[in-house]
C-alpha cells in the first residue's frame, strides 16, 4: 500500500492514501483508524493521542514529549504492512425520516424541478441510495454521508440559508447529511429525522460513526411527532436503530 | 454551604478550559482547551494542582469573583493590569499577579484587564467541582459543552469549588515572568505546501503578517501580502479533499492571506494549509493580540519537537525555581494575618 505522509507540525501528521473519494481509499482509512485504535488499546503506539479519519486520509496527532515523528512513521507503516483489516465491523445504522410538508421538506419541490423527476421519485431515491458515513467534521456530529443515488446530484445552493433547523437531511454534490444542530447551512432540505445527531445527555453524544452504513426509513408525520417526543424525553431506545 | 466563587460581575469572555478534549476528533469533536497552555499550567503549579486541572481563562477583561468557601488559594498569571482584593469591610487593595493568595469567605476577587496578550489564566485549588464532558472540563460555547454550562461566565454564575477550604502553606511566586520567547513564529511546512507557487512560499517566511480583527479561540486571521497558490483558485487551487486540521494549521484560503486555527478549530477542513505553527509557538499565538504583528520562519519536524521538550523543561524548571512570596523584609505580615497565626500567638488557650 502507498501512502504519503504529510507533516502537521509537531504534534500531527497525515497518512494520506490517494486524492480522490472512493469506497477503496475509504476503507484503507477506515481499517488504518481501527487498527491503530487496537494497537493503543492493547498498550503500544505509546504517546499517540487520537486518530482523525477523513474520507482519503487519516491524521495521527501525538505527544512529542513521549515519542516523536521519527519513532511513530516506521511503526505506522509496519502496522499497515502486516496488512490492514477490511471490511471489518461495519454498524448499519436506520435513520427515521419524515419527507412531509414545507417546514421539513423546503427544497424537494426545487430539488425535484431541478433533477427532472417528481418528489416522490427524489424521495424514493434517497430511501434507496446506500450510505455510508465518510467523515464527521465541521461541527461536533456533523457526518458527511456519501453513496447519493447518482441522479440526485447538485451543487450546493448559491445563496445558503441563515438558520437550518436541527436534524434537517440534506443533500448537495454526492452527498447526504443531518443537521445536527441549528446552524447555517448551504445544503437543500428535503427532510426531518426525529433524532438528535448530538445530544449531551447520552452516554455516547453522538450518534453517528465513520464507517457507519446508512439508510433513511420513511416515517408519517404522527410517528415523526411520537420518536422526536421520545428523543426530547430521552427515553428513545436507540439500540433499536443500529445493528452491529 | 458547598464551597464556591460567585460571579457578580463577568468578564468580556471568560471560561473555563484545561488541556483540551481529546480523543474525540473523529467524531468531530473540536479539542478545545487552553489558547496559552503555559500560561494555565503555571497558574495551576502556584497553586499546588497538577498541571491540567481546569483554570478560568480571561480574555480582555476579567471578572469580579466573591468568595463563598471558608478560604480558597488562588493564582493569577498573565500580564494584567492591577487586580485588587477586597473584604466586605476593608478597602480594596493590589493584588499581585504571578502568585498565589489565600482568600477568605466575603472577600471580591476584582480581576484585571489583560495587557498586551489575550489571554491571562486564574488556577483554583483544588480545581473547580464541575462534572467533565467527554473527559474534559474544557467549554466549547459553540456546541454548548464543557465548563460552566457550556458558555463563557456570565454575572450570578456561582462555580462551585472542589475544596471548602485551603490548607496553611506558604504562599509562592515565579522568580520572574516566563519568557515566551521572541522573534519569527517557528512553523514546519505541509501539510500542503505543494499548493503554492516557490514565491507564495517565500512570500510567507518574507513578510510581516499583522493579527486582524477576526481573532479568536477558533483561529486569527491574518492581514499583510498575498501567497500565491501553485495553481489560480478559480481553477480549484485553493480546494482539497478536506482533511484532519492540527493545532496551528496555517490555512490559505483562495484571496491568499493566512488563518492560523487554535483551540477551538474544526476538526477537519477543505483549504490547503501550507504549514502548521510549531507547538512550541502556539502559547504565543495564543497571547497574540489584533494589531500585533509576526514573521514566520521554517523548522524542521525534528527541530519543532526539541524546541518544543526545551521549553517543557524551561517550564518545569520555573516551577522548581518559585520563591516564597515574601515582601521586603522577610515576614508576610498580610499572610500571618490572613492565616490567623497571630491569633494563636497572643491569646493563651483558655485551657492552658
Amino acid at each position: 500500500m502507498s501512502v504519503r505522509y504529510l507533516s502537521c507540525g509537531d504534534t500531527a501528521f497525515t497518512v494520506e492514501f490517494g486524492n480522490e473519494i472512493s469506497p477503496r481509499i475509504n476503507g484503507q482509512v477506515m481499517a488504518l483508524h481501527a487498527a491503530i485504535g487496537e494497537a493503543k488499546a492493547s498498550g503500544r503506539l505509546a504517546g499517540v493521542v487520537e486518530t482523525v479519519p477523513t474520507m482519503r486520509s487519516l491524521m495521527v496527532t501525538y505527544d512529542p514529549m513521549a515519542t516523536s515523528r521519527a519513532a511513530l512513521q516506521p511503526e505506522i507503516d509496519a502496522l499497515m504492512a502486516r496488512g490492514l483489516p477490511v471490511g471489518g465491523k461495519t454498524r448499519r445504522v436506520r435513520v427515521p425520516c419524515c419527507y412531509d410538508g414545507e417546514e421539513f421538506a423546503p427544497d424537494l419541490a426545487e430539488v425535484a424541478e431541478r433533477t427532472g423527476k417528481t418528489p416522490e421519485q427524489v424521495i424514493e431515491a434517497h430511501l434507496k441510495s446506500a450510505f455510508t458515513v465518510y467523515v464527521l467534521g465541521f461541527m461536533p456530529g456533523l457526518a458527511y454521508i456519501a453513496g447519493l443515488d447518482a441522479g440526485l446530484y447538485l451543487p450546493r445552493r448559491s445563496q445558503p440559508r441563515v438558520r437550518v433547523p436541527r436534524s434537517s437531511v440534506a443533500i448537495a454534490m454526492d452527498m447526504t447529511t443531518i443537521y445536527p444542530f441549528e446552524s447555517p447551512g448551504g445544503w437543500h432540505l428535503i427532510g426531518r429525522t426525529p433524532l438528535w445527531m448530538f445530544d449531551q445527555r447520552r452516554e455516547q453524544p453522538v450518534f453517528l460513526a465513520p464507517g457507519d452504513s446508512l439508510t433513511f426509513e420513511r416515517v408519517d408525520r404522527a410517528t415523526f411527532d411520537r420518536l422526536a417526543r421520545a428523543v426530547e424525553a430521552g427515553t428513545l431506545d436507540w439500540s433499536t436503530l443500529v445493528t452491529a | 454551604m458547598s464551597a464556591a466563587l460567585k460571579v457578580v460581575r463577568p468578564g468580556l469572555f471568560d471560561t473555563l478550559q484545561d488541556m483540551g478534549r481529546t480523543g474525540y476528533m473523529a467524531l468531530g469533536m473540536p479539542t478545545a482547551g487552553a489558547m496559552d497552555r503555559i500560561g494555565l499550567a503555571l497558574a495551576n503549579a502556584l497553586v499546588g494542582n497538577p498541571g491540567g486541572t481546569a483554570g478560568l481563562e480571561i480574555g480582555v477583561m476579567g471578572p469580579d469573583l466573591l468568595v463563598e468557601a471558608d478560604s480558597v488559594r488562588i493564582a493569577l498569571v498573565g500580564p494584567l493590569s492591577p487586580s485588587l482584593i477586597e473584604g466586605p469591610d476593608a478597602p480594596p487593595k493590589p493584588l499581585e499577579s504571578d502568585r498565589s493568595h489565600l482568600l477568605k469567605r466575603g472577600q471580591t476577587l476584582k480581576v484585571g484587564m489583560v495587557e498586551g496578550s489575550s489571554t491571562a489564566y486564574l488556577a483554583v485549588a483544588g480545581g473547580f467541582a464541575l462534572p467533565a464532558f467527554m473527559g474534559s472540563l474544557s467549554t466549547y460555547a459553540r456546541a454548548g459543552i464543557g465548563g460552566f454550562e457550556g458558555r463563557k461566565l456570565a454575572g450570578g454564575d456561582v462555580l462551585p469549588l472542589a475544596r471548602s477550604d485551603a490548607p496553611a502553606r506558604d504562599e509562592r511566586k515565579l522568580a520572574q515572568p516566563f519568557d515566551y520567547g521572541k522573534g519569527p513564529v517557528r512553523v514546519v511546512w505541509g501539510p500542503q505546501e505543494e499548493y503554492f507557487s516557490d514565491k507564495g512560499r517565500k512570500t510567507f517566511v518574507e513578510s510581516e503578517y499583522r493579527v486582524s480583527k477576526e481573532a479568536d479561540r477558533m483561529g486569527i486571521r491574518f492581514e499583510g501580502p498575498v501567497i500565491e497558490h501553485a495553481t489560480p483558485p478559480a481553477k480549484g487551487g485553493a480546494d482539497i479533499i478536506s482533511d484532519g486540521i492540527a493545532p496551528g494549521a496555517i490555512q490559505v484560503p483562495g484571496a491568499g492571506l493566512p488563518i492560523v486555527l487554535l483551540a477551538d478549530r474544526q476538526t477537519v477542513g477543505g483549504y490547503p494549509k501550507i504549514a502548521t505553527i510549531a507547538s512550541v509557538d502556539l502559547p504565543r499565538l495564543g497571547r497574540l493580540l489584533p494589531g500585533q504583528v509576526v514573521r514566520f520562519t521554517a523548522v524542521t519536524v525534528e527541530e519543532a519537537e526539541k524546541l518544543r521538550r526545551d521549553q517543557e523543561a524551561r517550564v518545569a524548571r520555573a516551577i522548581a525555581d518559585f520563591q516564597p512570596a515574601l515582601p521586603a523584609g522577610g515576614i508576610d505580615l498580610a499572610r500571618l494575618y490572613e492565616e490567623n497565626l497571630i491569633d494563636g500567638v497572643v491569646y493563651e488557650p483558655l485551657s492552658a
